[in-house]
């Protein structure tokens, strides 16, 4: 991250975030990231419950995975029924 | 001054009924010796229906202060009392309260930390905890600990401050000691405390105050690696730089409502003396029965009691202390493998850049409760005089009470 930091002085007190942590993307901290197999999935959404960092949506009506957030821990791929879930290098 | 009821009360029980006058909205607790009588009391308030708040008995002292720290982001009035090793079992907790700004307060009855076991009163646990950001107050008597445990609310919740407050009492000297106490009327503590006002800060969703709210939702305290944890820190710098300054106003505001005026330093017979004392709550008392009987010997001696320890009065104590030739300490714990205790520690320090400085020696006194009379006192007395006359302090570090 390059950004300009804020100095003490302007920080919230407390400890508060001065950002919402959809501002942080930590996916960058990934080595790897699901594919999903579309042929075997049954749709039932375990991956999405099971997603530590709720990076992966169904509002397309099949698992997407937001890159910004995963961290390619591999919790989806180990979980999912239909063994249709693979981890690959990301980039 | 509205009027005052005398109560015999013991130091915990002061401290109980203070609270009971508060009325917090939380209070977890978990009963030690010799804080007992202060959760006993307090829940017979509750079973009785005298004050409003939810009392929770928890399984330890961790789960004590986890629930002020929750009852407090989340608010509320939290209270809690423990001595010695709960202190130590609250330990990660209350650097959590201190840096997530909570203004908590905490009844600390001192009592020596094991082993070996011991009840009895020293420093050695609140003196453990004085890095942990919370501020620390030590009371003489017990109507000192009633008027802290109000004013500690004030000070603590001070916008410019939002620091967690130790209201240190020594353990059976003053926890277990019946004395006179003038109480206020459960009115007069209500004005003075008023409601808990909260700061405003500037969350993910725009702004807020400062507590959790689902309706303005904020984060406290989630992950802050190098890149932020440090600018928090300097928050906790600047808080007790504030503190410096709340503390004698919230104490004038008390005076008026009181009559009992409460300073930072209490200093005795310090406008002529040659060698003075300086120490912590109960003893002191007994420091001033002796710098008298001294005095009436003709003998140049006098004291400072010291009420807040943190944040440390430097400048006030650099002002007071110039003039003197000889200072003695009095510190009842020790920094095993320091050059001395920690209120010595601290004091040559800040004498150090100081061009008229004292003479500083180091008085370990009354670990586990041993007791300390007046003749001991006076033998302190005549060995900061002897190092007058000698005009240096050969053996800094003294232990008085000890048996050789």
């Amino acid at each position: 991250m390059k950004e300009a930091k804020p100095g003490w002085r302007e920080l919230p007190f407390g400890a508060v975030p001065y950002k919402s942590s959809l501002e942080y993307h930590t996916g960058d901290w990934g080595v790897e990231r699901p594919e999903f197999d579309l042929e075997k999935c049954t749709r039932c959404t375990l991956c999405h419950f099971y997603c530590p960092e709720g990076a992966i949506s169904f509002d397309a009506g099949h698992p997407e995975v937001d890159l910004r957030y995963c961290k390619g821990c591999g919790i989806c791929a180990n979980e999912c029924p239909a063994g249709a879930i693979r981890m690959v290098r990301k980039g | 001054m509205s009027r005052q009821r005398l109560l015999g009360l013991n130091g915990d029980e002061a401290a109980a009924y203070a609270i009971k006058q508060v009325n917090p909205d939380v209070v977890a607790a978990y009963p030690i010796t010799p804080q007992t009588i202060i959760v006993e009391r307090f829940s017979e308030y509750v079973a009785d229906g005298l004050v409003d708040t939810e009392f929770i008995a928890v399984e330890s002292e961790h789960s004590a202060m986890s629930c002020c720290i929750g009852a407090a982001a989340a608010g509320a009035r939290a209270f809690t009392a423990t001595a010695a090793n709960g202190l130590a079992l609250m330990w990660e907790m209350l650097y959590i309260a201190a840096s997530l700004r909570l203004p908590i307060v905490m009844a600390v009855v001192n009592r020596a930390m094991s082993a070996p076991i011991n009840i009895h009163n020293d420093h050695s646990d609140s003196m453990g905890a004085r890095d942990s950001g919370w501020i620390q107050i030590y009371c003489e008597n017990s109507q000192e600990v009633y008027d802290a445990c109000i004013e500690a609310w004030r000070i603590g919740e001070h916008l410019d401050v939002q620091l967690p407050v130790m209201v240190c009492l020594d353990g059976f000297t003053l926890s277990h000691t019946m004395e006179n106490v003038l109480t206020l009327s459960d009115e007069a503590v209500r004005d003075f405390i008023g409601e808990r006002p909260y700061i405003k800060v500037e969350g993910h969703l725009g702004e807020a105050e400062f507590r959790l709210d689902p309706e303005k939702p904020l984060t406290m305290g989630p992950l802050d690696l190098y890149d932020f944890y440090f600018e928090h820190k300097m928050h906790q710098v600047e808080a007790m730089k504030e503190a410096l300054k709340a503390v004698p106003e919230i104490d004038e505001e008390y005076a008026e409502i009181s009559g009992r005026e409460y300073r930072l330093l209490h200093p005795y017979m310090m406008e002529d003396a040659e060698v003075a004392l300086i120490g912590l709550g109960s003893t002191m008392g007994t420091v001033r029965y002796v710098v008298d009987r001294m005095r009436k010997r003709g003998l140049k001696v006098g004291m400072v009691r010291m009420r807040v320890f943190r944040p440390f009065p430097t400048e006030e104590l650099q002002k007071l202390l110039k003039d003197v030739e000889v200072v003695g300490v009095l510190d009842k714990a020790m920094s095993f493998g320091a050059p001395g205790g920690p209120l010595y520690e601290e004091l040559r320090t800040i004498f150090y850049d100081v061009d008229e400085n004292p003479l500083i020696v180091d008085y370990i006194y009354g670990l586990g409760g041993r007791d300390t009379p007046p003749h001991l006192i006076e033998e302190a007395y005549e060995g900061l005089l002897e190092v007058k006359r000698r005009g240096e302090a050969v053996e800094k570090l003294r232990f008085l009470g000890v048996r050789m």
